[in-house]
């Protein structure tokens, strides 16, 4: 077993060796450009973009011209909502999301506030997901889109997708949705679930970093865009700047193992991460799941160690990349806010750890990542004064803190 | 984030973990911090009423390692100072002993309020025990 252990496959994934030989000739002989017309240059990188966006199709269940080709899945997100916003802007104004979507879905929303769009963020249960109601009474003659996550990115739990894409159908409501944790990893269905427009991401799934992909619907209802950057007119005019072919060929040919593989794989995951999950509880008492068991992705697990803060527990994993809820490893110093919106406290937030389990772990990983986590934990929790009052009965909620 | 190897040290080998009694009357207890800002010092001292030195110090964190690092230091310094000394650890002095980056300022803050809350506590019963001496005598 080689040192260090990389558990953290929610932010980025390895590149599978197979991805990285598809894309090689590309960084070659056959550099060509996809939008040269009139030569063979031109032709085999045309044909190598159409065989990925056929394979990235398949795996959603969408047809090939229905992808459009992105940087990533911040782009593609701020493509579907700014350019609905934009383009349905005299249909109405009002956009429906999540407290717990990413960065790249809230901050696009704010970003539109300023501009008149009026955005709902509605909350979340404990258990992560959404409350089908409120969505539904949230939904006005205004709503031009909805636009909730697949699966969360922090806790892993996966939203009500298929009777969100209903009830935006029978409502008129476009239907956007950020898949990038989800896709590979969980069956995603555009036509079962009524998605009208998706987010993509290669490095999520074993693809290179700096390409990502839009499904936008084409039959029933066609969905149209405003393009957010100008230029030569790709991609059916919905995203200008010439392809990045051997990306393009990685995100294609990740998609392609991905769904090969998932049951396969999924099982596997959800196999490590269980006994990760079981290993952890049995030897440690007071922790704290985040996020419901029952919906959520294979390879996700969030957990509260309560009365050990983050950070410090990250410095004595040090050889394990895992991530931490902890403000003390966020840039704004701010405890996680996924967290924070299913109400667990910002105590609990701090003492999180997110390990997201992937394709190249191993069994001896976990037993590994298991034994080292609940050492350290019992070492901090020595050194915990609140572990301590909470072992004298204490009621910790209950004490005048002096908050500064 | 890299760690200075002074912060590394003090979270690997913690000095003075542990706690006293609280009751002891030669026992101050500061108590620092909230769970929900992610930190809380508890600092203990044990004073030899006759010299006012410190013979004992004791400290519990919650927190990152270099709020750890900062009470484990604290400690350290805090050991065979009178108490009026004690309170003249400020705590630049912590963030230059443990190069803290400006990120983690508020540790060594933490560190001197405890400090001052563990000191402050011991003052006020060594000053009620005289008081209750002088009104029995």
């Amino acid at each position: 077993m080689k040192l260090p252990i990389y558990m953290d496959n929610h932010a980025t994934t390895r590149v599978d060796p197979r991805v990285f030989e598809a894309m090689r000739p590309y960084f070659g002989d056959t550099f060509g450009n996809a939008a040269s017309r009139n030569h063979s240059f031109g032709w085999e990188a045309e044909e190598a973009v159409e065989k990925a966006r056929k394979q990235i199709a398949s795996i959603i269940g969408a047809t090939n011209k229905e992808i459009v080709f992105t940087s990533g899945a911040t782009e593609s997100n701020n493509l579907a909502i700014k350019g609905v916003a934009e383009m349905y802007a005299e249909k109405g104004n009002h956009i429906i999301t999540a407290a717990t979507e990413h960065k790249a879905v809230l901050d696009t929303c704010k970003r539109l506030e300023k501009d008149g769009v009026r955005v709902t963020y509605l909350p979340v249960q404990q258990n992560g997901l959404i409350d089908m109601d409120q969505l539904r009474e949230a939904i006005t003659d205004k709503t031009i889109l909805i636009t909730i996550m697949y699966a969360n990115n922090e806790i892993g739990v996966l939203q009500p997708i298929a009777e969100i894409g209903k009830l935006a159908k029978q409502r008129g409501v476009l239907f956007h949705t950020d898949a990038t944790q989800a896709v590979g990893k969980v069956p995603v269905n555009v036509i079962a679930d009524n998605v009208d427009l998706m987010s993509i991401s290669a490095h999520k799934m074993y693809g290179p970093k700096g390409v990502g992909a839009l499904y936008v619907r084409r039959r029933s209802p066609r969905v149209q865009l405003t393009a957010q950057i100008d230029g030569g007119g790709h991609e059916r005019g919905m995203r200008s700047g010439t392809l990045n072919v051997p990306g393009i060929v990685g995100l294609g040919e990740a998609c392609a193992l991905s769904q090969a593989g998932l049951a396969e794989e999924s099982k596997r995951m959800e196999y490590l991460r269980d006994k990760l999950k079981d290993r952890l509880l049995a030897s440690l008492d007071e922790c704290y799941i985040n996020g419901t068991m029952e919906h959520r992705l294979p390879n996700n697990l969030n957990i509260s160690f309560a009365y050990v803060e983050g950070e410090s527990l990250l410095m004595g994993i040090n050889d394990i990349a895992v991530s931490s809820g902890s403000a003390c490893t966020s840039a704004t110093l701010e405890p996680s806010y996924v967290l924070k919106a299913l109400g667990a406290g910002d105590d609990l937030a701090h003492s999180s750890i997110r390990f997201g389990l992937g394709r190249f772990n191993t069994e001896e990983e976990v037993d590994y990542v298991a034994e080292k986590v609940i050492d350290v934990v019992k070492k901090l929790r020595e050194l915990s004064p609140l572990y301590e009052m909470h072992k004298e009965g204490i009621d910790l909620t209950k004490v005048q803190w002096t908050a500064h | 984030m890299a760690y200075s190897n002074k912060v590394l040290d003090h979270y690997n080998n913690p000095r003075n973990v542990g706690s006293l009694d609280k009751s002891d009357p030669n026992v101050g207890t500061g108590m620092v911090g909230a769970p929900e800002c992610g930190d809380v010092m508890k600092l203990q001292v044990k004073v030899n009423p006759e010299t006012g030195v410190i013979e004992d110090a004791k400290f519990k964190t919650f927190g990152c390692g270099s709020a750890i690092a900062s009470s484990s230091l604290a400690t350290e310094w805090l050991r065979g100072k009178t108490v009026d000394e004690a309170l003249e650890i400020k705590n630049t002095d912590i963030v230059n002993e443990l190069s803290l980056p400006p990120v983690k300022i508020h540790c060594s803050v933490l560190a001197e309020d405890a400090i001052k809350a563990a000191i402050g506590d011991y003052k006020k019963k060594a000053a009620s025990k005289n008081q209750s001496v002088g009104v029995n005598a």
